[in-house]
């Protein structure tokens, strides 16, 4: 067996090659957007002279876009996890029968196309005046958050030891009390977790932001981009500028939150 | 400790359950439900001024199904589901074997590489989209420096080539997920195993065939299912990149649908177009359920 002090250098080489090839079109993108207005055509492969003025016209924009995304996302994540921190500890910790059924009709919720929530929603939300608002997306947008934060925040509270909870169960605690004040504080990572990619989903979301709303007064960045692709193409650096600005919450939570962004990709596989 | 009075009477389990319930009925029950009731329906946009939608029986299907795109969307979404999962679950298995050493920054660079997977596909989208354009796309400008292909080839806009590049970026979205699966799965592997195979002097090859493979298999279905499942319905990566075009080169159910509902307004045959996406789902499913089955009895 080798031993050298500098094992493993060799790996960490194409490691990095490895993960420069895949990352390619994320340095694309922010390169793209660091390049002057219409000289695109022929951009540079390095932003040797950063110009910022795509982020100004990104930001003139789509600045107001961006804010909206980031209440829709914001909203979901309130209502995925109240609806779904009381759901898994249910499921989790009640000798429940019937309970299995919850679980399977939340399987079968992952093969339910966003297209076909999106065909009935529409009508519904036309008649009930959902459309173009915050609320019908928070609303539509959480399908995707409430069945993952279940299934993530489910099996973490599956693994609190049972004395703990039956030790708050003596001492008094009602089960609203016992999940309020034992498990989900001890949940923290689950939470943090579940908040995280149900942020990220609906931040995302593109198929329900363009088919529930038809007017600019509630327009998620993501329909903004895809409507500036159509309308401005002498304004690429602008175009991708947004686009660097769209992609910065899931950069920065990669970067800050990496155990929980490992613990969630893992979650996922459960699903 | 018990000094206080008797607490108040416990609330059911079920009500902790109810709110997620509801949700879920609201926002997955009823729009199948109404999904199918609209599929038998002349559900169009003057539905919405008048409030009739007649019922035309089967119709809607008899249309969606007899025209000329349907074949062709149906074996774009084969051909696109198919060529995808392979992509994403080989290369995914190969970086996952990777990262299984042990070396320096490693598990840095196998978070790093969660990024494709958690950018928004609009952002993804746009990217590849500018990255590929024939003419300024910095992939036809490498191929041309290194002299592959002086002309530059169409990514986007040829017909055969259209089909083809989506399918490369939805593998490019895909392999992180594949990868960190498949990983977790490497990981619950034994590392006794590992060490009584070497002991008996087995290869890496052998080691794969023997050790690995059979121990990874019941991961290795739920990746490839939950991939099946999830890109048989992939529609925002289509409408972002080509919008179907060139010549509906890259039609697929979903997106087929989706332009039936939203840009015809023929809600009925959108909604009949969807069911098809549905039941094509479901026999992914079955067909893992049954697996599972096989397996499990075995």
């Amino acid at each position: 067996m080798k031993r050298a002090p500098n094992r493993g250098w060799p790996s960490t080489i194409v490691g990095i090659v490895l993960l420069a090839l895949m990352l390619f079109p994320v340095y694309w993108m922010v390169n793209a957007s660091l390049q002057p207005a219409g000289n695109l055509l022929r951009g540079d492969w390095f932003p040797f002279h950063p110009d910022f003025s795509g982020y100004r016209t990104a930001l003139r924009d789509q600045g107001g876009n961006l804010v909206t995304s980031l209440v829709v996302a914001l909203g979901s994540v309130v209502l995925s996890l109240s609806l779904a921190a009381p759901a898994a500890y249910a499921l989790a910790r009640f000798p429940l029968r019937g309970s299995n059924l919850v679980l399977l009709g939340i399987l079968i919720t992952q093969m339910v196309p966003s297209i076909v929530v999106a065909n009935a929603l529409y009508s519904a939300y036309n008649d009930l005046g959902l459309l173009n608002s915050y609320l019908g997306l928070i609303l539509a947008d959480s399908t995707a958050g409430v069945p993952f934060a279940i299934i993530v925040m489910r099996s973490f509270m599956r693994s609190i030891p049972r004395e703990i909870i039956e030790a708050a169960r003596v001492d008094g605690a009602g089960r609203l009390r016992v999940l309020t004040a034992v498990v989900l504080p001890m949940s923290a990572n689950a939470l943090i977790t579940a908040a995280l990619f149900t942020f990220l989903f609906a931040w995302s979301d593109f198929l329900f932001a363009l088919t529930l709303t038809t007017t600019q007064t509630v327009r998620p960045v993501t329909v903004g981009i895809y409507q500036y692709i159509g309308a401005s193409t002498d304004h690429w650096n602008a175009v991708m500028a947004t686009a660097v600005l769209a992609s910065a919450p899931a950069a920065v939570l990669l970067v800050l939150a990496q155990r929980h962004v490992a613990a969630g990709a893992a979650g996922g596989s459960v699903k | 400790m018990r000094s206080r009075s008797r607490p108040a009477p416990d609330p059911s389990p079920w009500l902790f359950i109810a709110p997620a319930a509801t949700y879920l009925l609201l926002f997955f029950g009823y729009p199948v439900v109404k999904n199918l009731v609209m599929s038998f329906q002349q559900y169009t946009i003057r539905t919405f001024y008048t409030g009739a939608a007649p019922f035309v029986g089967l119709r809607n299907y008899s249309t969606i199904l007899s025209s000329d795109l349907f074949s062709k969307a149906l074996l774009n979404t084969v051909l696109f589901t198919a060529a995808s999962i392979c992509g994403q679950f080989v290369i995914g298995l190969a970086l996952a074997l990777f990262f299984q050493r042990s070396f320096p920054l490693g598990r840095v660079l196998r978070s790093l590489l969660l990024l494709p997977w958690l950018l928004p596909l609009v952002a993804s989208g746009t990217t590849w989209r500018w990255m590929l354009d024939t003419d300024s796309g910095v992939v036809n400008d490498v191929l041309r420096h290194l002299h592959l292909l002086p002309s530059g080839v169409p990514w986007l806009t040829g017909t055969s080539q259209a089909l083809v590049s989506v399918t490369l970026i939805n593998i490019w979205v895909g392999i992180p997920f594949n990868t960190t699966i498949l990983y977790g799965g490497l990981q619950n592997i034994p590392t006794q195993l590992y060490e009584a195979a070497k002991l008996d002097g087995a290869g890496p090859v052998a080691t794969f065939r023997h050790v690995t493979w059979p121990l990874l298999r019941p991961v290795v279905s739920v990746v490839l299912v939950l991939g099946a499942v999830y890109t048989v319905k992939v529609l925002d990566i289509i409408l972002l990149v080509t919008g179907g075009g060139p010549a509906n080169a890259t039609e697929t159910i979903a997106t087929q649908s989706y332009e039936l509902s939203f840009q015809q307004f023929e809600f009925g045959r959108g909604a009949a177009m969807s069911n098809v996406l549905v039941v094509l789902s479901l026999v992914f499913a079955v067909g893992y359920l049954r697996a599972n089955r096989r397996a499990t009895s075995v």
